[in-house]
């Protein structure tokens, strides 16, 4: 099993989030996240006084998956909260040990 | 002389003014909490509610007897004069005693009040996030008793006060000096008290160097909503009756208010290239600081004038506390100091009857520049006395570890949101 991290631009979750379920995953976790990347910050002024506010806000979404739909499930990921401009964000992939579903006590796979 | 009678009308709107006026004081607990950082809006709001009860007790014991009372040279009222309201209420026969408006005086006590408690609570802005919530009483107390009933008495106590109408300053020059409801009273002594307290205190751990932000910019226009509102019983309630030149001070504050919005957003866009919301809350009150003096003096049209001069001019001073390294962390001396200097002056050039440029002669504007520059001085050097005193007693900082992990959780045991550590 894998996990797909991504920390996307909040304005495309709904579109991320549409992708993936018509791809057939049925559950997913989102979360608040700031940070930055090559975009660095943006610029806010308080009577007169200007602060650089480095960490931006996004979204990180996370899913479980079974080990052969990474590959595309990425892809469809990728493409939905694809911009084209700085400060889109990163999507990766890690391997997991062990799920379990809470309510039946199923594992591997059957908890997906 | 005519017998005076009870003026129901007049009795009705100075009621109301009171009530109008002693909301500004929470909403300023607001513009101010809003302002402040996250982890210290409790104390912020703490010191606007905290001044209000020290200064509400105190003033019906000696304030207005400082205030009103037996004149001692023209300087305040005898403390022992009318004591506790004592021959303040009722007159000889027993009735409620009346002025000269046919207002009684009880509810002319009431009005003065609420001046004094908002003028004490407009100082906390200058020395937030870090003083002591004690020796922030006992100075509000203090400095209301030193400062404050003074400085009314010698403006507003006429004709016995020195700056007042027809008072020794008036006789003397031929002209009298114009303070409708607070320029100098009010916003110069507050001003010029932060500026004083903002030194002596000294800054805040990081000032100038981390980003100090507003926690809540809603509850920053909210608070500037409440002050104009409250802003009408201030300067309409300052006719003393419901007349016309009540109506005029409602109309001129609004204008000029309106006008300093765009005069302060529009010099922000010039200078940041953006027009803020907090630039427009802060063009609010500068334009009601401004027009405060000169509310029963000028035409709507000059109201639009000054609204527009102070709006810009406020916007463009305060940025020079981080330029002069001085803390003053709300800007109660970019705002109230400089709006109030602004709006006492001008009336000098813009005054209806008198001012230079409808024909009265420099007489007006002599007279206005002078009670501005007492009102710096005697203010300037009472509130360093009283600061100097209480820094080598009580202290005015918290431990610089409780500032950093913020007031509200140090000094309070409070915190206003969950989660928040700047």
């Amino acid at each position: 099993m894998k996990l797909i991290t991504a920390v996307i631009q909040p304005h495309k979750l709904d579109e991320v989030k549409a992708a993936l379920e018509a791809a057939g995953v049925r559950g997913l976790t989102v979360s608040e996240a700031s940070g930055y990347g090559r975009q660095k910050g943006h610029t806010e002024v308080y009577r007169g006084a200007e602060y650089t506010v480095d960490l931006v806000p996004k979204v990180r979404v996370e899913v479980l998956i079974e080990d052969e739909d990474a590959t595309t499930l990425t892809g469809v990921v990728v493409n939905a909260a694809q911009t084209g401009k700085i400060g889109d964000g990163k999507v990766w992939v890690t391997a997991v040990e062990q799920v379990i579903r809470v309510r039946t006590g199923a594992s591997g796979p059957d908890a997906l | 002389m005519e017998e005076v009678v009870l003026n129901y009308g007049s009795t009705a709107w100075m009621l109301v003014s009171a009530s109008l006026v002693l909301l500004m004081t929470p909403g300023l607990a607001l513009f101010y909490g809003g302002m402040s950082r996250g982890k210290s809006i409790l104390n912020m709001m703490m010191m606007s509610f905290g001044a209000l009860a020290v200064v509400g007790v105190i003033y019906v014991l000696w304030g207005w007897s400082m205030s009103y009372g037996e004149s001692i040279g023209g300087i305040v009222g005898n403390p022992f004069d009318q004591f506790g309201l004592s021959g303040t209420i009722y007159d000889e026969a027993g009735e409620f005693a009346l002025d000269s408006f046919g207002v009684p005086m009880i509810v002319g006590v009431g009005f003065q009040a609420t001046f004094a408690i908002i003028t004490v609570a407009l100082i906390s802005g200058a020395i937030a996030d870090r003083v002591k919530f004690s020796t922030w009483l006992v100075f509000a107390g203090i400095w209301a008793t030193l400062c404050y009933f003074p400085m009314a008495h010698m403006v507003w106590a006429f004709p016995a006060g020195l700056l007042s109408a027809d008072g020794p300053l008036a006789t003397a020059l031929g002209t009298n000096p114009i303070d409708f409801a607070g320029g100098t009273v009010v916003h110069i002594n507050a001003g010029m008290a932060g500026l004083v307290l903002a030194l002596i205190v000294g800054k805040r751990k990081g000032f100038g160097k981390e980003p100090m932000k507003p926690n809540s910019l809603p509850l920053v226009m909210l608070g500037a909503a409440l002050l104009w509102f409250g802003w009408f019983g201030f300067n309409g309630g300052s006719a003393f009756e419901a007349n016309g030149l009540a109506g005029l001070a409602w109309v001129n504050t609004t204008v000029a208010t309106c006008a300093a919005v765009l005069g302060w957003l529009l010099a922000e866009k010039i200078r940041n290239g953006k027009a803020t919301s907090l630039g427009a809350a802060s063009g609010v009150v500068a334009g009601l600081v401004a027009v405060t003096p000169a509310a029963g003096a000028l035409t709507p049209v000059t109201s639009i004038i000054l609204g527009a001069i102070a709006g810009a001019a406020c916007a463009l001073a305060v940025g020079l506390k981080y330029k002069l390294g001085f803390d003053d962390s709300l800007d109660v001396v970019g705002v109230h100091l400089v709006a109030g200097l602004i709006g006492t002056v001008a009336i000098g050039f813009l005054a209806t009857d008198t001012g230079l440029f409808f024909g009265g002669g420099a007489g007006q504007l002599v007279v206005q520049i002078i009670i501005a520059l007492v009102a710096v001085v005697f203010t300037g050097v009472v509130t360093t006395v009283i600061a100097l005193a209480l820094k080598a007693t009580m202290g005015w900082r918290i431990p610089e570890e409780d500032e950093v992990t913020g007031i509200d959780q140090t000094v309070h045991a409070e915190r206003a949101y969950e989660g928040i550590t700047s």
